[in-house]
């Protein structure tokens, strides 16, 4: 029900939305709880195990019961706090766990069953039969289990993250939370002041208090007004800080366009990092319920809901209040809403001598034992002096006090520190490093206590940063004691509740104890308790009170409630904010990427570069028919391809040929200026790190060559071994993998194609390398070969990549040559045996591939003692060969070696297989593996089995090199 | 995690690539027996407490640095380069 000319909603907007289907109006400023209240909805939705019906609790981020769905054209978003979510135009909402209707809902039966259905019930009930598990058990379970639903689609919603830096975080706008906030921004230094409302002010713009002399909500818009004037200030609104993690960094979410009507491109949510050098967390308190029988009626509420509903949105829900609580709080509530004309039926207060209240029937030593009206409260229940009454009422405001929200101080690992005084956990000092906690987040109940811890906290903040914050003039403001009589459960017959989401009772707890789960870490697991999206906020410390009872010891024996990060739900989304699809990992593009897409070439993700598998012919069919094409043409005549994704790293000065007879098994510091040599690089552990080329451009310089998959590898692992072993040599070293485009040219045709696009002969002998002249452009020239042709590679600035590639293009196809992609490129080296990181995959030694020899003896080297060590070498190491199928067979990489007769059993495999290709110029399938004493083993069949994909082939060992096992094109 | 990069100043940990124990410095001479290179390359004490581990600057100076820290409280002790140059203290 509306009240007139309360609330801070824009009357002068209306606004339209849907519950169930149903539209209702409500207006800006409302929350989608507000509003629903506004219109007498009661019933917004059904419990989680009993299906029983719920109705809005609390007026915060805490709420249990009010989750929704929300439905939107790009997604839909369930559990969704009703009394978090603003209403906007056209906003379509959904109750959530009822079939078929919210009204009737069929599970509801389980509320009847729930003799049945108590803590453990899962646990003991459907344990056998075993094979029963998964037929049945577990579907049915899933069934009717879990709350919101989804789509099924893809979320199309756009998230984004960020990142903050300040001074000084505050986190949460209350009286302590904007006193600290002025405090630290006067004297300048760079404040945060995060708040998860729509509006800063917390409890000051729900309570009818008076700051000063003024209303304190026009106090809080003083302090705004003046917050805003100041630069070093920033004031994140709708921001819950979700977790605070180490040296300062806190996770944060901003509902940046959730209280919008849904566009394009308006971002749904945003994931912030702050890094905070100092933070003050004010985050205030959260009013906890007490259980009594059937207290999760609709219309039971939190008693501070009443008048933050009365007094931010206009909304009461109810027209006959009664109110029920342990502590003094209430007698504020009961005067708000009186001023503005609700009745107060009764004040029920356990305590024998509470206090009156003039103008309210209080109803001391007596407790509510009672509620009744399963679709919307309707009378209460209450026990006093022995004798029992009832009392119509349809609606109820609860306090069994006040817990201070300390989950921040908990993230990294602090514990919380009972306090009888308060009934309630307190933070202990020094939880989070950095971390000061102010105001009832404290334990500080009133507003001027919080005005002045507030500013308190900023100034001890500045001191530990050296800076100094003037005195602040605090406002007059309430400074009441905060007094409370414990009180957890109203004993009872009937069911009370604890934990509304999960549906946890009294009794459950109790249960738990007697079976034996005493620690509340094994009751919370046991009943669920505090499980739920709101991970207990309003129930936790009732629980745990409750088992202390139970199990006979205090509370704080018996344990405390811990909490992790996050505070409140946050989307996966909002995390991962812009790595979804081509957002996922960067792309990169080679400067002939346009050339090969124009000629219809697929492309192969080759790391985070794109390379084209083939370039198809008009006919062909398969990508076998390209392939084999391309490689008959490399054989025959000569082909180009772009190997611009190798590594390449200039290393320069006197000792760079000392640090590359180092970091390779080889010897590179006799190497002529003009000339390339193959290395091999080993882990300090004796295993195959990478392998390429190194060319000696000058007498101080260098020109290493990596695999593409290793380059990142490489330059880390160089500089390594440079800060860390040889810092003082003489030698500096830099990518240049993106400054160079270089294409390869390879086959009996390649000289004369260099020449025409040099002008004249290469004339270049075998591992040679020399600058050229590239029509106009310096480059490099190297004769090399990955292909076993006689084969260059040319070098040209990036620049001037594309215009090389498509010129050395057409001048291929004017010879019979042309374009071959990674297909080709990859039969073209299995054909020759030469390895990649298939074979080199990071358990191989230099001996399994063959050329322990390279290990020089005539120098250390980066893992030349591990690589000599007992088991890295021998006839037991899988060593590598080739294989040759007896029958026209494809072969499959990942495919066991077994020698022929044995079982086919783990323990038997004997090797496996790196790398498959057919081989047009062998008309043969072939394969690279290793096989234990391989190289002992030529001419050997032994049997390729692949059960995954059905492979089971006879295969002839080999000499892993298959095409000119001499070289000879090579060095033609 | 932040760290406080001796060239570049404070960081979050996202700039930088973890690679294990500081051990890795220690490197054994060509002649050490083999189980000098066993413990080297292999044995990792796993300490609740002080320890020293290597962390790549990878997206800042490409530094590798010695990182002493406390596994139990996650305070930052020391960041050093490899080669020499420490700041105290991990946080600015
Ligand atoms: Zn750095």
């Amino acid at each position: 029900m509306r009240i007139d000319g309360k609330g801070r909603i824009d009357r002068t907007r209306p606004v339209t939305f849907t519950f169930d289907g149903r539209a209702y109006a409500g207006y800006k400023g409302d929350t989608l709880a507000s509003a629903l209240i506004a219109n007498d909805v009661r019933v917004v939705g059904r419990s989680f195990k009993y299906h029983r019906p719920r109705g809005i609790l609390t007026a915060g981020s805490e709420e249990p019961n009010a989750l929704v769905e929300i439905v939107g054209p790009a997604n839909q978003t369930p559990n969704t706090r009703a009394t978090v979510q603003e209403l906007f135009e056209g906003l379509e909402a959904r109750s959530q766990n009822r079939w078929p209707s919210l009204r009737f809902d069929a599970l509801e039966v389980n509320d009847l069953a729930a003799p049945f259905l108590s803590a453990g019930f899962y646990y003991k009930t459907f344990m056998w039969p075993r094979r029963f598990w998964e037929g049945v058990y577990e579907p049915l379970i899933r069934r009717a289990a879990g709350l919101g639903s989804l789509s099924g689609r893809h979320d199309a919603g756009v998230y984004e993250k960020a990142w903050a830096h300040c001074d000084l975080l505050v986190i949460g706008a209350g009286p302590a939370g904007l006193m600290a906030a002025l405090t630290a921004a006067r004297v300048g230094a760079d404040v945060i002041l995060a708040d998860e409302s729509s509006e800063p002010g917390g409890r000051l713009l729900s309570d009818a208090a008076e700051i000063g002399d003024q209303p304190a909500a026009d106090w809080v818009a003083t302090v705004l007004a003046e917050l805003a004037s100041l630069p070093n200030l920033r004031l994140m609104t709708r921001t819950t800080v979700t977790g605070a993690y180490d040296d300062g960094t806190f996770g944060a979410l901003e509902r940046v366009g959730l209280h919008r009507r849904p566009r394009p491109n308006l971002p749904r949510e945003c994931f912030w990092r702050i890094v905070a050098k100092r933070s003050v967390l004010t985050a205030g308190a959260l009013e906890r319920h007490i259980a009594f029988e059937d207290n999760d009626r609709p219309g039971v509420m939190l008693a501070s809901a009443l008048p933050a509903y009365m007094n931010r949105y206009g909304v009461v829900p109810g027209q006959r209040v009664t109110l029920f609580g342990n502590n003094d709080g209430l007698r504020g509530v009961a005067r708000s809403l009186m001023a503005a004309g609700v009745t107060v039926a009764a004040i029920i207060d356990p305590r024998e001598d509470a206090p009156e209240e003039p103008g309210v029937t209080v109803h001391k030593g007596a407790q509510v034992v009672r509620a009744r009206g399963r679709m919307g409260l309707r009378e209460i229940t209450v026990r006093s002096g022995g004798r029992e009454f009832r009392l119509e009422t349809d609606c109820l405001g609860v306090s069994g006090g006040w817990n201070p929200t300390l989950h921040l101080t908990c993230h990294l690992n602090g514990r919380p520190r009972w306090s009888d005084e308060l009934a309630a956990f307190v933070p202990v000092e020094g939880a989070v490093p950095g971390m000061l906690v102010a105001g009832a987040a404290n334990g500080t109940f009133s507003n001027h206590g919080c005005l002045a811890a507030g500013a308190e906290a900023a100034r001890a903040s500045l001191a530990a940063l050296g800076r100094v914050a003037g005195a602040v003039d605090l406002p007059q403001a309430e400074d009441a004691p905060y007094r409370i009589a414990p009180l957890w459960a109203v004993p009872g017959k009937g069911r009370a509740w604890l934990d509304f989401a999960n549906d946890v009772t009294v009794k459950d707890v109790g249960l738990a104890a007697q079976e034996g789960f005493r620690s509340v870490e094994h009751m919370k697991r046991y009943t669920t308790q505090g499980m739920a999206p709101d991970q207990g906020k309003t129930s936790n410390v009732a629980a745990l009170a409750v088992l202390a009872d139970a199990t006979g010891q205090a509370i704080a024996q018996t344990g405390t409630t811990t909490f992790r990060p996050p505070y409140t739900p946050v989307s996966i989304a909002a995390m991962g904010a812009g790595g979804r699809g081509e957002g996922f990992a960067p792309q990169r593009f080679l400067t002939s990427d346009q050339a090969s897409r124009d000629r219809g070439a697929p492309m192969i993700e080759a790391g985070l570069w794109y390379r084209p598998g083939y370039f198809p012919k008009p006919g062909e069919t398969t990508w076998r028919e390209a392939c084999d094409r391309e490689v008959r043409m490399v054989r025959t005549a000569v082909g180009v391809t772009d190997v611009s994704t190798l590594g390449k790293i200039d290393i320069q000065g006197p000792d760079a040929g000392r640090f590359l007879d180092f970091v390779y098994t080889n010897m590179f510091s006799t190497l002529p200026v003009g000339k390339v040599r193959y290395g091999l690089m080993l882990r300090e552990d004796g295993h195959v790190l990478d392998d390429g080329t190194c060319a000696r451009l000058g007498p101080d310089h260098w020109l290493m060559t990596t695999t593409t998959a290793a380059a990142g590898l490489v330059m880390r692992h160089l500089d390594f071994v440079h800060q860390a072993f040889c810092a003082a040599w003489q030698v500096r070293f830099v990518s240049v993998t993106e400054s160079w485009a270089q294409f390869a040219v390879a086959g009996p045709l390649a000289r004369d194609l260099v020449a025409s696009a040099l002008g004249h002969a290469p004339d270049l002998p075998f591992m040679g390398c020399v600058p050229v002249t590239v029509q106009g452009v310096a480059g490099r020239l190297f004769r090399i070969s990955f292909s076993g042709e006689e084969g260059y590679e040319l070098a040209v600035p990036t620049r001037y990549g594309e215009a090389l590639f498509r010129d050395l293009t057409a001048r291929a196809e004017t010879m019979g040559g042309g374009l071959y992609g990674m297909e080709a490129l990859n039969v073209l080296r299995i054909e020759k045996g030469f390895i990649t990181h298939a074979e080199i995959h990071g358990r191989t030694t230099a001996f399994d591939i063959g050329m322990e020899k390279m290990i020089s003896g005539k120098k250390d080297c980066i893992g030349k003692a591990a690589a000599a060590r007992p088991g890295l070498l021998g006839a037991a190491r899988e060593q590598m060969v080739g294989l040759v199928p007896l029958t026209d067979t494809v072969l499959t990489a990942g495919a066991h070696l077994f020698a022929q007769g044995v079982e086919l059993t783990r323990d038997h495999a004997a090797g496996y297989v790196t790398s498959v290709g057919y081989s047009p110029t062998l008309h043969s399938h072939l394969a690279l593996g290793f096989l234990q004493n391989g190289r002992a083993r030529h001419g050997e069949t032994v049997r390729l089995v692949d059960r995954l994909r059905g492979v089971d082939v006879l295969c002839r060992v080999s000499d892993p090199v298959f095409h000119d096992p001499k070289g000879e094109k090579l060095r033609a | 995690m932040r760290l406080t990069c001796p060239l570049c100043g404070p960081r979050d940990r996202r700039e930088f690539y973890y690679s294990g124990a500081a051990v890795a410095l220690d490197r054994p001479g060509a002649e050490a027996p083999p189980e000098a290179w066993d413990d080297h390359l292999h044995n990792r004490d796993n300490p609740a407490g002080v320890t020293q581990d290597l962390w790549y600057h990878e997206q800042g100076c490409c530094s590798w640095l010695k990182v002493t820290r406390n596994t139990v409280t996650h305070e930052i002790l020391a960041v050093e380069t490899v080669g020499g140059d420490s700041t105290a203290g991990g946080v600015a």
